[in-house]
Formats: C-alpha cells, sequence, structure tokens
C-alpha cells in the first residue's frame, strides 16, 4: 500500500535545527536550541501545555519562519522543494466541504493526477470506504482525524508531523491510527508525532523530545527516556507533577 | 394581461430576463474570481482596492448611466462603436453596478473561509489559483447568496438602463423602465402587470436560493 521510500527519504535525514529560536509579540516561545534528529521512526514530543510543542512543529513543517536560526533537512534548508515532501495532521482536522471521497481527490491533485483507485484504498485502510460519498464535516471526531490522516497519506510523504492526532478519540481509533503508523514507518517515512500520552509515547516512539517553557530539555530513545530521565523536570512530568 | 399572453408584455420580460441574465454572468465571471483572489493573495494596494470595491457597491446607478452615457454618445470615445440606446449599453451599465457586489462580497465569504483553511492550504504548499479555486468551490452555496445580491440589483435597476437604453419600444424597453413609464402614462394595468411579474420572478429566485442553502446546511457545506 505505501511505497517503499527508505532510499529516498535518506536525503532529508538528519533533520537539525541551528540555533533555532522563535519570538511572537515580544513573548519567546522557542528558546534558541540546537538538536539533530538522527533517526528513522517515529520520533516522539512530549511536554506540558503551553511548552511549544505545537510551534516546534509548525517551524520544522515551515507554517512557521523561525525569528533566528535555520532548520537543514539533510544538507538543505527548509525550502518549498522539501516542505513538499512533508504532510501534517492538526490536532483540530480541517477538512473541506465536499464528500470524503472529494476531500480525498482534492489533495491528490495537488501532486498529480488524480488515482481514484489509490484514494479509495487509503480510504479503506482507515476503515473509511463506506464514507466515501458522505458529507466530510458531518463524520464523526475519529472519523474525520481518521480521514485527517488518510489525506495525509495520499500524499506519500517523506516526513510526517502528526500534531495530537489522537487526542479525544477512543481506544479502537486510537490502535487503529497507531498500527497505520508503525506500518507508515516500516515504508521508511519519518514520522514527528505529539502526544501527552505516555502509554502511546512507550507503545509507538523510538526516541523522545521533551519540552517545556519552549526549552528542548531532553532527546534520546524511549527506553532511556522512561526509565532514566536526564533532568528533573521530565521527571516531574512523567510523575504528573510538573504544571506550566 | 399576463393569463392572455400579451405578446408586448412578453417581449419586454424577454428582453429584461436576456439583459439581467447577460450581465449577471459577465459580472460573476468577472467578480468571483476576482474578488476570491483578493482575499487570497497579498501584494501592497490590495486593502486599497478592497475599500474602493466596497465603496463601489453603493455606486448611485443615474451616475453610472450618465458615465456610460457619455462614453457611449456619439461624441463620446467610444461613440463609433454605435452602442448606445442599445441593449449592449445597458448591460454595460448593469455589469458596471453588479460587479463591485459580487467582488466586495466574494471577497469577505472568502476570507471568512480562509480563517478555516489558511493554515492546512500553506501545509499543503498549494499554489495561489488552486487555491483560488478551492476557495471558490466550498464556498459555492454561501456565495448564492451573493450571485442573488447582484440578481436583486440587476432586476430592479432604472436610473442606469433608461439613461443608456433609452426606453425605446420593441428595442430597449425593459420591465422596470416599462413600469416607470407606463405607470407615467396611466396605463396602470400593464404596470402592475410588470410589477406582479417582477416580484414573482424576485421570489422564485430568492426561494431557489434559500432551498439550495438549507440543502447544502444539511450536508454542512455552509
Amino acid at each position: 500500500m505505501f511505497k517503499n521510500i527508505n532510499e529516498s527519504s535518506k536525503i532529508l535525514l538528519p533533520i537539525s535545527l541551528n540555533n533555532i529560536a522563535y519570538h511572537k509579540n515580544g513573548n519567546q516561545i522557542i528558546s534558541e536550541t540546537s538538536l539533530t534528529i538522527k533517526s528513522k521512526g517515529i520520533t516522539v514530543i512530549m511536554g506540558p501545555n503551553g511548552s511549544g510543542k505545537s510551534v516546534l512543529v509548525r517551524l520544522l513543517h515551515g507554517l512557521l519562519v523561525p525569528t533566528k536560526g535555520v532548520i537543514y533537512y539533510g544538507k538543505h534548508p527548509l525550502k518549498k522543494s522539501i516542505r513538499k515532501k512533508q504532510a501534517m495532521v492538526f490536532q483540530t482536522p480541517t477538512l473541506l466541504k465536499r464528500t470524503v471521497l472529494a476531500n480525498m481527490t482534492f489533495v491528490n491533485s495537488i501532486r498529480g493526477r488524480i488515482d481514484l483507485t489509490y484514494c479509495k484504498n487509503i480510504l479503506k485502510l482507515l476503515s473509511l470506504e463506506k464514507f466515501q460519498s458522505y458529507p466530510a464535516q458531518l463524520l464523526s471526531a475519529g472519523e474525520k482525524q481518521r480521514l485527517a490522516l488518510a489525506r495525509a497519506l495520499i500524499l506519500q510523504p517523506h516526513i510526517l508531523f502528526l500534531d495530537e492526532p489522537t487526542a479525544n478519540l477512543d481506544p479502537s481509533s486510537i490502535h487503529l491510527i497507531e498500527q497505520i503508523l508503525k506500518n507508515v514507518r516500516e515504508s521508511g517515512v519519518k514520522i514527528i508525532f505529539i502526544t501527552h500520552d505516555i502509554g502511546q509515547a512507550k507503545r509507538i516512539a523510538d526516541d523522545i523530545i521533551f519540552i517545556n517553557k519552549g526549552k528542548i530539555l531532553e532527546y534520546t530513545n524511549t527506553s532511556l527516556f522512561f526509565q532514566k530521565p536526564q533532568n528533573k523536570e521530565t521527571a516531574a512530568y512523567l510523575e504528573g507533577e510538573l504544571i506550566l | 394581461m399576463i393569463i392572455s399572453f400579451d405578446q408586448d408584455l412578453f417581449e419586454i420580460l424577454l428582453l429584461s430576463m436576456k439583459i439581467n441574465f447577460i450581465s449577471l454572468m459577465i459580472a460573476c465571471i468577472l467578480g468571483l474570481p476576482f474578488g476570491s483572489a483578493l482575499a487570497v493573495l497579498r501584494f501592497p494596494v490590495r486593502k486599497t482596492i478592497i475599500a474602493i470595491s466596497n465603496a463601489l457597491m453603493s455606486l448611485p446607478p443615474v451616475v453610472v448611466g450618465l458615465i456610460v452615457y457619455l462614453y457611449l454618445s456619439r461624441s463620446g470615445p467610444l461613440g463609433w462603436l454605435e452602442l448606445l440606446y442599445t441593449p449592449t449599453a445597458m448591460i454595460v451599465a448593469q455589469v458596471i453596478l453588479i460587479t463591485p457586489i459580487i467582488i466586495s462580497l466574494t471577497c469577505q465569504i472568502i476570507e471568512d473561509l480562509q480563517e478555516d483553511y489558511r493554515e492546512y492550504f500553506s501545509s499543503l504548499v498549494m499554489p495561489p489559483q488552486k487555491a483560488i479555486k478551492a476557495y471558490l468551490y466550498d464556498a459555492r452555496y454561501s456565495l448564492v447568496t451573493v450571485v442573488l445580491a447582484g440578481f436583486g440589483r440587476a432586476i430592479s435597476e432604472v436610473g442606469a438602463v433608461i439613461i443608456v437604453g433609452g426606453n425605446i419600444d420593441h428595442l430597449t424597453r425593459v420591465m422596470t423602465t416599462s413600469i416607470s413609464l407606463e405607470t407615467s402614462k396611466g396605463n396602470l394595468a400593464l404596470a402592475l402587470a410588470l410589477g406582479i411579474i417582477l416580484l414573482t420572478i424576485s421570489l422564485s429566485v430568492n426561494f431557489l436560493a434559500a432551498f439550495f442553502k438549507n440543502s447544502a446546511k444539511r450536508k454542512a457545506y455552509v
């Protein structure tokens, strides 16, 4: 189902943040920071509410421009051609005022000719095939989020960003999305995923970035993150004691 | 008169519909993409253009009629076209009156839709022309109201069309100008018949538009 992009995705790695900072209206949202994400697989970003997770992902995806510093994908600074190889699923999905299938074909048409069979196959993969001719806006929250993921997958991205895509979903929807993301990972897609769900992070993450008050405090592999947090704030967050 | 299919009355009705329909089509072809582009694109004089098009929404029809008359009159710059007192001149005047309405209202509707779509379209790295098409398509049911506003202006127009059309029998006489003339002549039967038809058309179009919008609302397309 997913085209194997293991080789071609290599050119977009590592993702390097060189002295990145982001300010808005005089407020420092992301403090000057440098980070290199070398690994393939799923990188989970964790942190309390308002810590800057969504802003960080928007910077990585090019929706926001850093006030300072440059983001590199491989050897190249983030530019339009790289952004076209990315896709993002937002916490609150923006669905077009069309049918489910029309949402898919619209996104498919942006990168080339419409492949109706492929659109339908992706919908089937996300158990949405029976809603093809249904108005997208009338789907339930879980179905909307699945459609948002389906639209992202149809772009065949090399890097997939997800901003809390499973927040407020029922366990079966969460399970389905996690399974699909694992399959997507196997095809070589780099996934950057925001979640608050510690259990979910343990299940799907290959490595974890921990951010608090706009500072990246930790970037380590999953087992180390949970077993030996490197700083007090991470430990406090995992204990449920960290409040922004 | 209506029931007996009066020849004159139906000739007037047909010409009115033809002029209104063509004017509205031209205004929509010009105004919908332009209004949408104004909402989507960012360029230096954008806000000024929006302000001007908003101001032009309340253009006095007689002034438009006068300007078109001056341009099309024999001594005017476009006099050689010999369009004065023809249906074409009436269409030109109508287009000038309707287009700013279509542009302004389209721009407002697309700007509202942009609040929802902007970030997603930016994520898709959408070319602007594709975004404009998508906005127009997704706002299609809301834009029915815009077209309706243009239609309302066209069908009720007297001032401009009487100046550039001249209200010539069997050539440029339309419903509104006929009502005006027949009332002044005391021929109230014809004036009333035309008034009833005008009202019926206006109400029918509004009901039809409301029906479309309601069916779209049920599908959450509005």
